[in-house]
């Protein structure tokens, strides 16, 4: 038997990033704790740089076979892995504030231990090396191309996510509480993935995409271990993205987690499962689009209504972006069911200024504080506007991009993937998609009214003056949601080039 | 010069100097208003030269066109961004440029005591080119981006002075209103490119032809839509009374003259849509109808001096957008009616400036009275105004709003009565409210305080109010000799085509009907008006009660629009909250709370959220099956 051939030239960003967590492994356990976040940070920073750099050089060499038939590295892949690298490296800069995070995360909360820990200053910065690990499964999860490794990447990008929940400094206990909910039910969903993915392979006889594919095309379709194979991956892959019913752990979570990570998790979770699930429903499930369109349309639609509508009342900042998240995932999903290289460039697009708003607002978040923490009650928020002209602007202008209005990123983004949607005949998806962007832009206005517009009620919350860092990761999200709405054609022919899975 | 070229200076010049004005800061204080009142009298003589370059070419010459660069390009989809000079737009930009130039020198003295001028200036820079881009746009997306640029400038004038909470207010509720205007603008153009694969109005005309009615209809009803959140008509009109709270000469410039009217420009501009659907066109007539009568009602019985003309401008628009409804020659008479609108109803607001000027603020006309001795320019310039709204040969309102009172009654049956009926009775009521704001200010006693001391204004106000004034002489004449605007008009609105109905009634016996009712207003308010009460009085008839308050539109909108809302919302955040989410909401900041709370709800919880998940999961299993049987 011949060793499997590997190219390990296309392998080699997600080879890299898993090197560099393995270092990051080693200075946690021997570097003294006042020196490790330094170090760690410069490791991170370099390891995502060299995989972006090698995720550049082999833009144009993708290849369907770069492990066998387990992973393809292709235009579409290669496009979703830069997204994430780009999105991780400015999120980076947000986690590099590593104030949000717990100095020991095995303290008990309000214990004596944690105390001790808090006062000597040692702050444990385990937090980078996950934060590797899981871009490590996120690089891997749109690019594999059998069930087996869809499930290890699945499984590697969220144990990481799972801790990472649990990590914050204040609030601990609803941290943690976001923590185990988010495994608990993250194992649930896995557990269903895992299911589909048997009885998918008991109707195939096969576990690579491909060989799905072409089982649905010869065998006859209409058979029950194909159908709950389809409804069982499904779950696996709506839990992951945030489609409703599968949404309800996203307003805990984001709301437990520490801020940094809700916007790294927010931004690169969903490109990466997106990812994956356009490769699965485009490659594998193409052939049996009849029996799973119906369905995922009508998830869509509920997925931006109910997001758009649930998020008018919500009283936190982060549960609101939770479920205005959720929106987004009902706008990409459009993107699943129109099966059209328009919408998957719409889609990889959409990745990208979604990703922007997403990091720059929950970096906004970070900044917004009282004397014991992050300010979530937003009515606290109200008349931020006078207070701080700046953060008010900028974090009004990731909501107009949020909501799609026109000269943002956002705005081109929807247009992407609705007139997509319209092209591939689902008018009735695009009509639902207007009338639920409609709605959510009135909430979105409604923020902005509160900051602008309303005199504040106390004057006990402020704006804390951002590390370098923070600034920096600010700065590029808004100058990203302007440019890409000015000139969105920079990105989107590049989108539309890249806008191809291999078979 | 180019003048192909020139076009995009129109928007980028203010928009320059509105950038340098709010970044450079305090340190332009002592310059910034120089700069933008020069940067908006440059625009205007471009504007001027790109008007005589057009009247010189040909008439099939006259539009230009010049794209700045590709906005949009998703698979077959392209929308540029670019602007479109034409026949309609030139109109529209020299009103706002002109207007906008004047208002800008009034402005320089009327906010000279303000430590904010600056950043005032700054922001009417911004709003000029806003507006430019809005009627320069060579498609819906670009206008919309125009749109919703008129729509911050506005809010940043009316809340200028937000430190008073009702200020702020009335910023919020204009905001409001003209977000739900937007949804329609944006649903248009959603329609428009489903139906047509593009939304260029070029593009847009040419398919409207082959397009089925009902996706006419429903393009029209949401421009429409569109169009009643921006100039303040039936049923989204609520916002323009409080957006009296912005400094006057933004009444004048936004309120009154430009912005309001962007819906007008709307109608007209989408005309190939309207004329393809009687639908949408009869829709147009009923909320222009609606609203000139309801805009009128509530001037009658406004005290404060900027509402009662904000009441009549909302009246106004309803003349103008119920033109548009009439076919192709209301168009022409509607752009006609905005254009000497946008001189005497500016000319008034300034003259309503200039007198609040003189006065302290005061704004309540009740504690005016006898100020034509002391404010003798005002005066005139006011009256001459106030002659022109009336419709009163040879002033301007007499060419346009019994143009479109004649057009209105020749539309043939009992529409043609009714409409006309309607136009007639506004003018009626018009005239009875614009003499109580002339008899209230500036004749009889003097009601003021002992401490006031009524003065003229400086020469820098009362000249933008002359000149304004003037064309509010003559503009009517002017546009209308030789039915200049409608000829000059024409290939845009196709007016030269319109269907012939029986005249209902001679254009002498209307103008003849129009000016007794006119008169029977004039002397009615005269009479009543001989003596005024300071304080208003208390027990009047249920009318009148309800035209204070603005006939109940607010608590129309609150009852039908918010509550229901509102209820929508909680309900389904309640549900999901009670059924799902438990008592996670309530975990605010303190620790035992989180602890105590925390210990009871999370074992039931995950469980919970785990149950929902299975439920969708025999959903979805369901599902597939069904749709497999």
């Amino acid at each position: 038997m011949n060793a499997p051939k590997l190219d390990y030239a296309l392998l080699a960003p997600i080879l890299i990033i898993l090197g560099g967590a393995l270092i990051g492994v080693l200075v946690e356990a021997f570097l003294s704790k006042t020196r490790r976040a330094g170090v760690q940070l410069v490791i991170s920073f370099v390891t995502l740089t060299a995989a972006l750099v090698q995720v550049i050089r082999i833009r144009r060499s993708g290849s369907s076979g770069a492990a066998v038939l387990s992973v393809s590295i292709d235009a579409a892949g290669i496009f979703i892995q830069g997204t994430i690298l780009v999105l991780s490296l400015v999120a980076l800069l947000l986690i590099a504030d590593t104030d949000n995070f717990t100095a020991q995360a095995s303290a008990i909360p309000g214990s004596s231990q944690e105390s001790v820990a808090i006062q000597a200053g040692k702050q444990q910065t385990e937090v980078f090396p996950l934060t590797l690990f899981a871009i490590a499964g996120m690089l891997l999860f749109p690019v594999a191309t059998d069930l087996v490794t869809l499930f290890v990447a699945l499984e590697m990008l969220s144990l990481p996510l799972y801790l990472m929940a649990g990590l914050s400094r204040r609030r601990r206990l609803l941290s943690q509480e976001a923590a185990l909910k988010y495994f608990l039910l993250g194992a649930f969903s896995s557990a269903f993935f895992l299911m589909g993915s048997a009885f998918l392979y008991g109707y195939s006889g096969t576990l690579t995409l491909n060989g799905i594919a072409s089982a649905i095309h010869t065998s006859g379709n209409n058979n029950v271990f194909l159908l709950i194979g389809i409804a069982f991956v499904s779950v696996g892959l709506l839990f992951k993205v945030g489609a409703v019913p599968f949404h309800n752990w996203t307003p805990d979570v984001y709301q437990g987690s520490p801020t940094p990570i809700t916007g790294f998790m927010a931004a690169c979770t969903k490109a990466a499962a997106f990812g994956a699930t356009l490769r699965i429903f485009y490659v594998a499930l193409d052939g049996a689009q009849w029996s799973w369109k119906p369905l995922i349309s009508v998830i869509a639609v509920i997925t931006m209504l109910f997001g758009a509508i649930a998020a008018w009342s919500q009283r936190d900042v982060k549960r609101m972006l939770a479920y205005s998240s959720i929106a987004h995932a009902g706008f990409i999903l459009t993107a699943v069911v129109s099966l059209n290289s328009h919408a998957l460039s719409g889609a990889l697009f959409y990745f990208v200024v979604y990703g922007f708003a997403t990091i720059g607002a929950f970096g906004i978040v970070t900044l917004v504080r009282d004397s014991s923490g992050e300010v979530g009650d937003v009515n606290r928020w109200i008349g931020l506007g006078k207070k701080a002209p700046l953060t008010a602007s900028t974090y009004s202008l990731f909501l107009l991009s949020f909501g799609g209005i026109p000269l943002t990123a956002g705005f081109i983004g929807k247009f992407a993937v609705f007139s997509a949607a319209y092209e591939s005949g689902n008018i009735y998806l695009t009509v639902a998609g207007v009338l639920s962007s409609a709605i959510a832009i009135f909430f979105y206005l409604r923020v902005v009214v509160m900051l602008f517009f309303q005199n504040p009620e106390s004057d006990s919350v402020s704006v804390v003056i951002p590390s370098v860092m923070t600034r920096i990761a600010i700065s590029i999200c808004a100058l990203a949601t302007i440019i890409l709405g000015l000139f969105p054609s920079l990105l989107l022919n590049a989108a539309d080039s890249f806008a191809l899975f291999t078979r | 010069m180019n003048a192909n070229n020139a076009i995009v200076l129109l928007i980028a010049l203010p928009l320059f100097s509105s950038a340098i004005l709010l970044l450079s800061g305090r340190k332009s204080d002592k310059w910034g208003h120089l700069l933008a009142t020069a940067v908006s009298a440059t625009t205007f003589v471009i504007g001027v030269y790109e008007f005589f370059q057009m009247h010189s070419r040909p008439s099939t010459d006259r539009p230009l066109t010049q794209k700045l660069f590709e906005w949009i390009s998703v698979g077959g989809f392209q929308v540029d961004a670019s602007l479109l000079l034409d026949q309609l737009s030139i109109c529209f930009v020299l009103l706002i440029t002109g207007v906008g130039t004047l208002i800008h020198i009034y402005s320089i003295e009327y906010m000279s005591h303000d430590h904010n001028r600056r950043r005032f200036f700054a922001y009417l820079n911004l709003f000029i080119a806003a507006m430019l881009l809005l009627v320069l746009g060579d498609s819906y997306l670009n206008l919309y981006v125009g749109w919703e640029g008129v729509g911050l400038a506005s809010y940043l004038l009316i809340g200028f002075w937000n430190q008073k909470p009702a200020y702020a207010t009335a910023a919020k509720k204009a905001f409001v209103a003209n977000r739900v205007g937007d949804v329609g603008l944006s649903l248009a153009i959603m329609i428009a490119f489903t139906q047509f694969g593009t939304v260029t109005f070029a593009g847009v005309k040419a398919g409207a032809p082959h397009a089925s009615p009902a996706a006419l209809t429903a393009l029209g009803a949401m421009l429409l839509l569109a169009a009643a959140g921006k100039s303040a008509q039936f049923p989204l009109q609520s916002w323009l009374g409080d957006a009296m709270a912005g400094p006057t000469p933004v009444s004048a410039l936004i309120h009154a003259a430009t912005m309001v009217t962007a819906g007008v420009y709307l109608i007209t501009r989408s005309n190939f849509v309207f004329d393809a659907s009687p639908t949408a066109q009869a829709m147009v007539v009923t909320v222009g109808a609606i609203t000139l009568l309801f805009g009128a009602i509530i001037g009658t019985a406004k005290d404060d001096i900027k509402k009662a003309l904000a009441a009549s401008t909302m009246s106004q628009i309803g003349y103008m957008i119920l033109a548009t409804g009439l076919g192709p020659i209301g168009y022409a008479f509607a752009i006609l009616h905005l254009l000497t609108h946008g001189f005497f109803k500016a000319g008034m607001f300034l003259g309503a400036g200039s007198v609040m000027h003189g006065m302290d603020d005061e704004v309540n006309m009740r504690r005016y009275g006898g100020l034509a001795k002391a404010m003798p320019i005002t005066a005139v310039t006011f009256s001459l105004g106030y002659l022109a709204i009336l419709g009163v040969p040879p002033f301007a309102g007499f060419y346009s709003k019994d143009k479109i009172i004649e057009t209105a009654l020749n539309a043939g049956g009992a529409k043609g009565i009714l409409l006309g009926g309607a136009t007639l009775l506004g003018a009626a009521i018009t005239a009875f409210y614009m003499t109580r704001v002339i008899v209230l200010t500036f004749t009889g006693a003097k009601r003021w305080d002992s401490k006031a001391h009524p003065h003229e204004s400086p020469i820098l106000m009362w000249l933008p109010m002359a000149i304004l004034a003037i064309g509010s002489v003559a503009s009517g004449f002017l546009l209308s000799s030789g039915s200049a605007l409608v000829n000059w008009l024409q290939p845009i609105v196709n007016a030269g085509h319109h269907e012939h109905n029986e005249e209902l009634l001679k254009p002498a016996v209307v103008s003849s009907l129009a000016l007794g009712l006119v008169l029977v207003g004039v002397l009615t308010a005269v009479f009543k008006y001989r003596t005024v009460p300071v304080d208003a009085p208390t027990k009047v008839s249920i009318f009148t009660t309800a035209a204070r308050k603005d006939l109940y539109q607010d608590s129309f909108n609150e009852a039908v629009l918010m509550h229901p809302g509102q209820k929508l919302t909680t309900g389904l955040v309640y549900t999901d909250e009670q059924v799902i989410d438990g008592t996670v909401r309530g975990v605010g900041s303190s620790l035992s709370i989180i602890s105590t709370a925390m210990r009871k709800i999370q074992n039931g919880y995950v469980r919970s959220y785990a149950l929902v998940m299975v439920l969708g999961v025999l959903a979805l299993v369901t599902t597939i099956w069904l749709v497999t049987l």
